[in-house]
């Protein structure tokens, strides 16, 4: 045990390094998620019958590809064409990507929860359909997205880990490293594993504590 | 008085089903009209033909002399001068009350915040609910919802106000603030259609009274001689539903 304590503080510094990776990889991947993911959303429930197809064809491509495909094909795949990324950068836009179109489902799940009165309120007082939809339909979907979002960002943090693959030096990969220096996988895979639970609950308690924040009284989703 | 509203020879079709027929009727600055009729018979179809909720398909509707019942009319600048009171209220969930009425001048009329504050204010008060600012609708009852949807219709500054049976989603013993409120109105020069099953409302407050049957009008007059001899005997019919209930 004093040996297991003082090997992981020996590494924490290398393990600290890769778990701020681990989170500059989360939001950014996050951030783009959901972003696109109400572009998307929107896109599914307002938008031309045209635009519906191609949005449609798009998040069913997304969902039916494996994720490390994903980000093997913009890493290497784009590489090969002349397009070379970072690590990081083609790992953000990957999982981003990737990660956008389950939360576009999800938006549009809370788009379609909105009773149809609140677009035909804000259509009746003279609001073009763009602007019922940003002012009306949004703020509301926004909060009632939020359980639902919170369970695909916490996942989303936790599969950043793939980023590995392409070599960024994210938390798993410095796990895998200092495991190997010093033939201490398991001291090493037992660390991240605490940090990942660490840093997942506090994800966890930021995304309750934005829950209850923007709560408004009459404002969920029907039971 | 001016004439406000004139609407001809209005018809609108729901596949093969005729909702209006050929309806016609006008309406003058100020005046309150009663639209009465049993359950689908088109006055709600009416209601949402005027503002093109639900577009006719043929006839014009004048609004101060100019046919907005043409393609190239910008229909939301007319939605904003017609106001649209909903049976279930269609208050915004996410805004409080203050918010909701702020809606209209702040994002349809593009009124600075301070402005639209000032109207909003007006108008809560006029309808009697100045100590709800900071309720949301959900905290409030329906009668108060409902008040708070006129006051929203209201701070638009509409030419004339739409109400689609407005009570008839309250508990009894709430419609009466509604109703109120919609006579205050009346009495302070407000145009206003109103789609109603309120018998006692129509008779008193009512410049004017329509009666729909099947989506045509079959009888339309001063409401109180309509009501005490109705000359249509399907209006007779009607109107015999109500007897006593007043």
């Amino acid at each position: 045990m004093v040996s297991f304590l003082n090997y992981a503080i020996r590494i924490l510094p290398d393990m600290l390094s890769g778990a701020w990776i681990t989170v500059q990889l989360s939001v950014v991947c996050i951030s783009i998620g959901i972003f696109f993911g109400m572009i998307l959303g929107v896109g599914r429930v307002y938008s031309s019958k045209f635009i519906y197809w191609i949005v449609t064809a798009y998040v069913e491509f997304l969902r039916g590809t494996p994720c490390l495909l994903q980000l093997f094909f913009i890493y290497y795949g784009l590489g090969d064409m002349g397009i070379l990324l970072k690590p990081i950068l083609a790992a953000g836009i990957a999982l981003g990507i990737n990660t956008s179109v389950y939360q576009a489902e999800y938006f549009r799940g809370a788009i379609q929860s909105i009773k149809p009165g609140q677009m035909v309120a804000a259509r009746s007082m003279g609001l073009s359909k763009w602007k019922a939809v940003r002012y009306v339909i949004l703020p509301q979907a926004l909060r009632l997205v939020i359980p639902s979002s919170s369970n695909e960002i916490i996942y989303m943090f936790k599969y950043t880990s793939v980023a590995f693959a392409v070599g960024v030096p994210e938390l798993l990969a410095q796990a895998d490293l200092t495991g190997a220096m010093n033939f201490r996988y398991f001291e090493s895979y037992v660390v991240a594993a605490i940090l990942y639970t660490i840093m997942v609950f506090i994800v966890a308690k930021i995304m309750s504590t934005i829950e209850k924040k923007v709560y408004i009284p009459g404002l969920q989703l029907a039971q | 008085m001016p004439t406000i509203l004139e609407v001809k020879h209005l018809t609108k079709k729901f596949d093969d089903n005729e909702v209006l027929k050929d309806v016609s009727f006008e309406l003058k600055k100020g005046e309150t009209l009663a639209v009465i009729g049993s359950s689908g018979s088109g006055k709600s179809t009416l209601l949402r033909c005027l503002n093109h909720l639900s577009p006719p398909d043929s006839g014009q509707i004048l609004l101060e002399g100019v046919n907005i019942n043409v393609p190239e009319i910008d229909i939301n600048s007319i939605r904003a001068d017609m106001g649209f009171v909903f049976q279930d209220f269609n208050l915004f969930t996410h805004l409080n009350i203050l918010e909701n009425v702020m809606f209209g001048p702040l994002r349809v009329r593009g009124m600075s915040r301070k402005e639209s504050r000032t109207i909003a204010l007006a108008e809560i008060e006029r309808v009697g609910l100045g100590d709800k600012l900071n309720f949301y609708p959900a905290q409030l009852s329906g009668g108060q919802q409902q008040r708070i949807s006129i006051a929203r219709a209201l701070a638009l500054r509409p030419k004339l106000i739409l109400f689609d049976e407005p009570t008839s989603a309250l508990d009894p013993e709430l419609t009466g603030e509604v109703l109120s409120v919609m006579a205050a109105l009346a009495n302070d020069g407000m145009t206003a259609i109103v789609v109603t099953h309120e018998m006692g409302f129509a008779r008193s407050v009512a410049d004017k009274a329509i009666f729909i049957d099947k989506g045509l009008i079959l009888e339309q007059g001063e409401p109180n001689s309509m009501f005490t001899a109705p000359k249509n005997e399907r209006t007779k019919l009607f109107l015999s539903n109500f007897v006593g209930m007043e």
